[in-house]
């Protein structure tokens, strides 16, 4: 029975809940029971019953499921990034073990109001600095498909506790690709939408004018029902604009009428990209054309110095917005007679080591005599990413890469290279220093180099700022024509 | 040894009075229990976000039009990175290289700039007890928090410690006369930091400067520029240099000790603040903000001098020291056609005078005299009424228990002798009395008139018209 | 201007405006890999930026103002109860070098 339940999807548990068909509380208890055998350490904490699901204010208990809530009784696995009142909230990182926020963030409130329920707060990498969620100080979660390999990161709690059916959809945050490139690795549908499009307000600030709360899901209605109740313009965050019309809910059966272009600079002439992930990406690419899509290869000249843009301007944000941690207000200390002391033994202690490396990278690109070099120009390259993806969608309804060059790699594997890490976000980075929205579907399997099982591969479609209704429309379509299965994958 | 001439520039912060912080909801508030007004914003929980305080952008808009300011069309927030536990971030949100205003004027002093950012929590010592024995501990209240500043920089306009100390107070009628701010140098809503150095009179290179902060009143301030001044010149005529440094004022006996020099040099590393959008002052808030000022100090002198045609001083005066203005305005109002620069004579002159008698010279508007009632009795010596000697008496009266001048003139009997026949013969009975001045007025001593005059005075208690009593003593003589 | 190696005293010095301690192996580290990922940024000097305007908000809002309207603060006691040191209702800290 339970095994069944775990089967549903949002789309579908909610109509059964809303319908009378399915008790709440017992969907609810199927998935607490699933989270509770959580052997990938996906999650830091699970709620105990509902009674701790519903946080304050917007509580929801069985009686009250409300029919017209959209997401009446669905529990979601919420990354650690978001502070949830009274609820641990760590960031991944040890040195908020125990921090319990005093409120709540937006885009979790909203989720509430619209019925979820917090099942569990998901692993990451530590405050989302990481692509392989090794960087957790809390341990790594691992990937459902091949427990010795990565779920990818940051957001690789939420989507290892969605591949792994232990919760049956996710909430994570993207800065560079923490969303889409774990969802990828592990087989589901992970979106990041438009810059402004959900709250920022109570989400732990990674790159600030980077970072955007998105939906990891089994497929794209879940992913759309998730975006469509957290989306909105909120006062707490004067970078929030909400999507104009909202999200409805994806139809589209077939891509007639729609192009597609391909950059050359992330698909056929980038380097790194695995035999077998190509391969994928191109049978899809055919998928789009036989659905009456039109394919063509396009440019973005400036995509390629992504990376270089996105390693300055992240940690140069980050090194500010991780300065509030420092032993004074909350969260961890250390002892010391004097002031400088307590704050740089606190700081040594608390962060880890990529922690530590973006903070300095950031104080270093900032620092006096250095701005115009690093961070100014990486401003500048930004403009210029953007106005290439301008330029493309002129022409262009979406852009489509692959979204990872790479399948799942084995834990410890990139570690010790900091660069060959950063480098898994090549095809992932350019869309959020636009703004623009971006998702990743499963589009088939493949072998990771060197050979092995196969392993799941994503698809990434990107399109212009505020289309992400029309993105998920499209998105729809061509995840129906895929019909990716689990087949093989994780039970 | 030539002369030295000072080179001064000060750099103001003015806490508005907004109801809620710069960047968060919370009520900014000065001296209620610590940490009683906070959230998770002005604390720097993880993941709160700021919000901007639309009224401290109106009020902000205020100064800078009062202070003669172009208001670039878009301006943006940076944060200024340092640690420090009054900073609940390690940053503080403030405007760098795109600033609300610049280029202003007030007086003879240019503005460089004034921008808006948030104020730091407020730490107390508190000696040995710390949680590592034998360590010092300080405590950090966030009440103070995040409450909206405009910083304002001056260019280094100012040649000397008095010239600081007046422009200093013209600066806070003028912000005080705009309603934004208490503007209370003892309270810390007005803080004025000033950078000093010296240079041989007539150069214009300029000398390594020194930064004094801690001076929290006006009588503080031109002391410690004082100060540093004397100390400056003292080392430069002594061979030595002006080391650049920051000069803590100790106001209980005048010293300035050097801040010790930070073991790192600041680096502020300033960026924009991802966390809020541009400020784009609307041409509705432009106009608010330009409509919204009431007379300010300069123009009003102007209008002092050219169009009552009050002298320098008075001018000054009235129109600088606002409480004697909005009396003296105040006065005029109920004047009932009594010319103003009558008035403004009674004001500035016998009225400062009879209030610093009585030690009240701070607020003529907390005095028993009315603006009305001033006025009143300068209207009955303009109409002849009473003397001007008498109205000196009134106004004794009226300083000292308030009332009506002319139920005073009444009840005391000091209205004006206008029987001329009654006065002639007081006039002849001085004559008689007093024969040796007299006799110097028959010979052309002119000067001798006036112990006739002064005798006529005192016999009728100042109830006589001095020019009607020098006019017929000439007849006489 | 862009130089790709940094040294170790520089490191030295931005670890200590970032209040960070390093240890003494951590500080060789972080300069070799810093060094790494410096020589890979910068080949953004390669490109021609002149007259190219920076990028710091991506979408184009402005005056996203609050009205001066106050609301309730937190209570003391559920902030403090977060804090490392409370002490008499303020956070205490060690005192900064006298
Ligand atoms: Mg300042
Ligand atoms: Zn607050």
């Amino acid at each position: 029975m339970s095994e069944e339940l775990l089967d549903l999807t949002v789309a579908q548990a909610s109509e059964r809940i809303r319908s009378g068909e399915l008790a709440a509380d017992e969907y609810f208890d199927a998935y607490r029971e699933a989270a509770a055998g959580d052997s990938l350490n996906a999650l830091l904490w699970r709620a105990d019953d509902v009674g701790q699901a519903d946080l304050e204010g917007t509580r929801a208990s069985r009686d009250e499921v409300d029919a017209e809530r959209p997401l009446a009784g669905i529990p979601v696995a919420v990354k650690d990034i978001f502070c949830t009142e009274g609820v641990p909230t760590t960031a991944g990182s040890r040195i908020l073990e125990g921090y319990r926020p005093p409120y709540t963030s937006t885009a979790v409130r909203r989720l509430r109001q619209a019925g979820a329920r917090v099942l569990g707060k998901a692993n990451m990498d530590e405050f989302a600095m990481g692509s392989s969620n090794e960087n957790s100080g809390y341990g790594p979660a691992l990937n459902p498909w091949d427990s010795g390999r990565v779920p990818g990161g940051s957001s690789g709690g939420s989507a290892a506790a969605v591949a792994g059916r232990l919760a049956p959809c996710a909430i994570g945050t993207d800065t560079g690709g923490s969303i889409r490139q774990p969802a990828a690795l592990c087989g589901i549908v992970g979106m990041k939408p438009t810059y402004g499009a959900v709250s920022r307000y109570g989400m732990i600030a990674f790159a600030s004018s980077l970072d955007q709360c998105g939906p990891l899901a089994r497929n794209v209605t879940d992913a759309a029902l998730l975006l469509r109740a957290m989306e909105g313009r909120d006062p707490c965050d004067s970078t929030s604009t909400g999507i104009e019309g909202g999200i409805g809910l994806p139809s589209r059966e077939d891509l007639e009428g729609l192009s597609f272009g391909v950059p050359k600079e992330l698909a056929s002439e980038a380097e790194g990209i695995e035999t077998g992930v190509r391969e994928v990406f191109e049978r899809t690419v055919a998928r789009i054309e036989e659905l009456g899509g039109e394919v063509a290869e396009t440019e973005l000249p400036h995509a390629p110095h992504g990376i270089s843009a996105y390693y300055v301007l992240a940690p140069a944000e980050a090194s500010a917005n991780l300065a509030r941690f420092d032993g004074v207000r909350y969260g961890l200390r250390v002892d010391a007679e004097e002031l400088t002391e307590m704050y740089e033994e606190t700081r040594a202690k608390g962060f880890g080591p990529e922690v530590k490396r973006r903070i300095m990278l950031g104080t270093y690109a900032l620092s006096s005599g250095y701005y115009e070099a690093y961070y100014g120009r990486a401003q500048r390259v930004r403009t210029k990413i953007a106005e290439d993806f301008s330029k493309a969608f002129e022409r262009f309804d979406f852009v489509v890469t692959p979204t990872s060059p790479t399948v799942a790699f084995k834990l410890g594997e990139r570690t010790d290279d900091p660069l060959a890490m950063y480098l898994s976000d090549y095809c992932t980075v350019p869309m959020p220093l636009a703004g623009i929205p971006a998702i990743s579907i499963p589009a088939g399997t493949a072998q990771p180099e060197g050979g092995g099982t196969e392993l799941p591969v994503g698809f990434q479609i990107a399109g212009p700022a505020f289309s992400d209704a029309a993105m998920l429309d499209t998105a729809h379509a061509l995840e129906r024509a895929i019909g990716f299965s689990r087949n093989g994958g994780p039970n | 040894m030539s002369e030295f001439e000072a080179v001064i520039g000060l750099e103001i912060h003015v806490q508005l009075s907004t109801r809620t912080k710069m960047f968060c909801g919370c009520e900014p508030s000065f001296g209620d229990e610590p940490n009683t007004h906070t959230c998770p914003v002005c604390l720097g929980h993880p993941g709160s976000l700021p919000t901007t305080n639309e009224q401290a952008i109106r009020y902000a808009l205020m100064i800078a039009a009062a202070l003669e300011c172009e208001v670039p069309p878009r301006s943006i927030f940076h944060r200024k990175q340092y640690f420090y536990p009054d900073q609940a971030k390690n940053y503080q949100i403030s405007q760098y290289d795109e600033p609300l205003a610049v280029n202003g004027r007030l007086g003879d002093v240019r503005i460089e700039r004034a921008h808006l950012e948030e104020d730091t929590a407020k730490m107390i010592h508190v000696g040995e007890s710390g949680r590592i024995h034998g360590s010092g501990a300080s405590l950090v209240d966030f009440n103070r928090a995040g409450t909206p500043l405009v910083e304002i920089v001056t260019e280094p306009d100012l040649r000397s410690a008095q010239q600081v100390r007046d422009w200093a107070q013209l600066l806070r009628t003028t912000i005080r006369q705009l309603g934004v701010s208490d503007v209370n140098m003892e309270e810390g809503s007005l803080r004025v930091d000033a950078n000093v150095s010296i240079r041989p009179a007539g150069s214009d290179r300029l000398g390594t400067k020194t930064e004094l902060k801690n001076m929290n009143s006006f009588r503080f301030l031109e002391r410690g520029i004082e100060a540093e001044l004397e100390r400056q010149r003292g080392l430069v005529e002594g061979g030595e240099r002006v080391v650049q440094d920051t000069l803590h004022f100790h106001p209980e006996d005048g010293s300035l000790t050097p801040l010790r020099s930070k073991e790192y040099a600041h680096d502020y590393r300033y960026f924009p603040e991802p966390d809020l959008v541009p400020v784009v002052p609307t041409e509705e808030m432009l106009r608010g903000a330009r409509e919204s000022l009431p007379e300010l100090p300069a123009h009003r002198r102007e209008r002092y001098l050219n169009e009552i045609g009050l002298n320098e001083e008075a001018a000054t005066m009235l129109a600088f020291q606002s409480e004697y203005g909005e009396y003296f305005e105040r006065a005029v109002a109920a004047g009932d056609g009594t010319p103003a620069k009558s008035i403004a004579n009674w004001v500035t002159g016998e009225l400062v005078a009879t209030l610093r008698q009585a030690g009240a010279e701070e607020d003529p508007l907390a005095s028993k005299a009315t603006p009305e009632a001033v006025a009143a009795l300068a209207g009955l010596v303009e109409a002849k009424t009473i003397s001007h000697g008498a109205g000196k008496q009134v106004l004794t009266r009226l300083v000292e228990e308030g009332g009506d001048p002319a139920e005073i003139v009444e009840r005391e009997g000091l209205a004006q002798i206008s029987d001329t026949s009654e006065l002639e013969k007081i006039v002849d009975r001085a004559i008689e009395a007093e024969t040796e001045a007299a006799e110097q007025v028959r010979q052309g001593n002119e000067k001798a008139i006036g112990r006739l005059v002064g005798a006529v005075m005192k016999e009728t208690k100042g109830r006589a018209d001095g020019g009607a009593v020098t006019r017929l003593i000439k007849e006489r003589l | 201007m862009i130089r790709g190696m940094i040294e170790r005293e520089q490191v030295e010095h931005v670890a200590r405006l970032a209040r960070l301690k390093l240890a003494e192996e951590e500080l060789e580290r972080m300069a070799g890999e810093l060094s790494g990922i410096l020589e890979h940024v910068d080949r953004i000097s390669e490109l021609d930026l002149d007259g190219v305007e920076p990028t710091s908000h991506v979408i184009a809002l402005e005056n996203v103002l609050r009205p001066d309207e106050p609301r309730p603060s937190w209570s003391r006691e559920e902030m403090l109860e977060r804090a490392p040191d409370p002490a008499s209702g303020s956070f205490r800290v060690p005192s900064p070098q006298a």
